[in-house]
């Protein structure tokens, strides 16, 4: 197996004494594609939010790459929900992209022709270079989530993790996301995705965590993504995996 | 007073010039600095600041009796400072929300700056600071030394919003981002915070803490109306708020019984209205116009290529057809006399001799191109 991207210990996360994750630990080798999948109010979204420390976890270790998160912060590409910004706020495309190399570039300098070129070339691989110069009210959802993706992209990150990237997209442009995440994936990079569609799951993801509240399986796709794990995540009450879609 | 005079004397009355360049600087920096204050979704955080700073001002003349208008600033950035420290951990520690914590601290610390004053009032030396003007502004009394205090912690503050203007566009726009990246946007958020305090309270003096808070927003929320780049936002603010400074302490130390607070927030008022109306994109004006442009534009092409199918279905386009039947054919739709007249204009369709209507050959190729159903016929 690939060395560990990610280790998780003991994490605990509680908003206001009710527990949101309850003791994970999770150990992620390099080099995966894999869903956070599980219903809703499972934690999903809080699991990568308390791993990067967005949150604070009542109790927990982040190990990246074996080492503290801290001193890992530049190897983390992170890409919020859709909705968590206010897309009317008064920018444009290419300074949003070109964020991704904020992190680069350090406190109180400005991006410049060198940031502004990788913004560009971001843009072309998520096919939105003609909107560079647009106003962020103007995109439509799925442009609003390849420009979040583009943004990510002009980091230099190993592991990335991506809250719902596939939320009000369309059938297309899930298509060039997904692609995007496989050929990260090829390049030896870790990309962690909270995932709904159930369906896709066995053709886009090599590994899989399931998730309520606490860690149900985690592993390689062929093996955790079972009717029984699904059923101890979901609840007997429905089978959450079309039938066509088995085997 | 004439427009000449009014030139002559700021020009060469050290009164009214001092009043004019300080109302104007303030107007400028808090507008600049308010334009964050809007983008964060913040705007009502400079009233909150304004009212919780009067208690600051009245116990620091109280420690030093003496109207020194560093310390006085001082004493109200600080209380300012610490009434919205009090309400991040209202709304960090309880499930308070943020707009009815603002309102807690506005009201509570507010009441306790008049009890205050009410106090001190009855000290004879100190009802000759005029402590009181801070209520509603007193420009005409604007010294040199008041305008370099202002100068100082105003320049600060811009000096720091231009200094960190990427860390604070991230905190604005996308504060998770930021953290993600390991930015420290608990501190990016304490100093933008203090910046905005500080745009709040160098205008107290001359605006009054009552009406204080529009000057933060009233510019930005203008700028705003006439683009989308946050740069121009902040420069364009910048001017608005200067202008209403301006031109409101002039006017009210022109007639010395008005105070300059109410005066210079008409001012803005109107540059906030005007822009409403007649801003080039989001003007109301203008707005209405593409509106009924793009109405027309669409009743025109229905009722074109709904004549056509008429005329077809009427054996051949020989026939002309009456107000009321096109009238009928439109759903009754109130703008249809308009209509016509612009589809005669262009030329799209002709009136007979007997008043009645046909499509003219422009007409038919327009039909066609719009697609009908009567091109099957």
């Amino acid at each position: 197996m690939n060395e560990t991207a990610l280790e998780i210990n003991d994490l605990t996360v509680a908003y206001h004494e009710k527990p949101v994750l309850w003791d994970i630990d999770l150990k992620i080798p390099s080099g995966v594609l894999m869903a956070i999948v599980g219903p809703n109010g499972a934690g999903k979204s809080t699991l990568i939010k308390a791993t990067l420390n967005l949150i604070k976890p009542v109790a927990g270790k982040i190990d990246v790459f074996g080492q503290p998160l801290k001193k890992q912060r530049k190897l983390i590409g992170y890409v919020p929900q859709r909705g968590s910004v206010d897309w009317d706020f008064p920018t444009s495309v290419l300074d949003v992209v070109m964020m991704g190399k904020y992190g680069d570039l350090g406190w109180i300098k400005r991006p410049g022709k060198k940031e502004k070129s990788e913004a560009m070339k971001a843009l072309e691989k998520v096919g939105m270079a003609d909107f560079a110069r647009r106003q962020i009210s103007q995109l439509s959802g799925g442009q609003q989530q390849r420009v979040f993706l583009a943004r990510v992209l002009v980091q230099s990150a190993m592991i990335y993790f991506m809250d719902e990237p596939f939320q009000g997209v369309d059938a297309q442009t899930e298509k060039a996301i997904i692609e995007i995440l496989k050929t990260l994936r090829n390049e030896g990079k870790t990309v962690i995705v909270v995932h709904h569609d159930l369906n896709t799951i066995r053709s886009y993801f090599d590994w899989i965590t399931i998730l309520n509240i606490r860690i149900i399986g985690s592993g390689k796709t062929e093996n955790i993504f079972t009717e029984e794990n699904l059923k101890k995540a979901y609840g007997g009450r429905f089978s959450p995996v079309h039938k066509d879609s088995e085997v | 007073m004439d427009i000449m005079q009014i030139l002559h004397d700021l020009i060469f009355d050290y009164t009214l010039r001092n009043v004019a360049i300080g109302a104007g600087l303030l107007g400028m920096i808090s507008g600049m600095i308010g334009v964050f204050a809007l983008i964060r979704r913040q705007s009502l955080i400079g009233d909150t600041v304004s009212h919780a700073a009067l208690p600051g001002i009245v116990i620091a003349y109280m420690l030093t009796s003496q109207k020194n208008p560093f310390i006085l600033l001082i004493g109200a950035a600080i209380a300012g400072y610490a009434g919205i420290l009090a309400v991040m951990n209202i709304v960090r520690n309880t499930r308070i929300k943020y707009d009815s914590a603002l309102g807690m601290v506005l009201s509570v610390s507010f009441g306790f700056g008049l009890l205050l004053l009410t106090h001190i009032q009855k000290n004879p030396r100190a009802s000759q600071a005029g402590l009181d003007k801070f209520l509603f502004g007193q420009a005409a009394a604007m010294m040199e030394g008041d305008i370099l205090t202002m100068l100082l912690f105003g320049g600060a503050a811009l000096f720091l919003l231009f200094l960190f203007w990427k860390e604070f566009f991230m905190l604005s726009f996308n504060r998770e981002y930021g953290e993600s990246l390991g930015f420290p946007m608990r501190f990016l958020d304490f100093t933008l915070t203090l910046i905005i305090v500080i745009g709040v309270v160098i205008g107290l003096q001359t605006v009054g803490v009552v009406l204080m808070s529009a000057m933060l927003v009233a510019p930005a929320a203008s700028a705003a109306q006439w683009t989308d780049k946050l740069r121009t936002q902040v420069f364009l603010a910048g001017f608005f708020g200067g202008l209403a400074g301006l031109s409101g302490a002039m006017m009210s130390s022109a007639a010395p019984k008005i105070p300059t607070g109410p005066v210079i927030v008409i001012f803005i008022s109107v540059i906030l209205l005007f822009s409403f109306l007649f801003s080039f994109k989001k003007g109301i004006l203008s707005t209405s116009i593409k509106n009924l442009k793009n109405k027309t534009k669409i009743e025109m092409d229905t009722l074109i290529s709904n004549l056509y199918e008429l005329e077809c279905s009427h054996g051949g386009r020989k026939c002309s057809h009456s107000y009321s039947v096109l009238n009928i054919l439109m759903k009754n739709s109130k703008n249809l006399k308009f209509t016509l007249r612009k589809s005669i204009q262009k030329q799209l369709i002709l009136q007979d001799e007997w008043g009645e209507y046909k499509l003219t050959e422009n007409g038919v190729r327009k039909a066609l191109s719009i697609g009908t159903k009567g091109d099957r016929i």
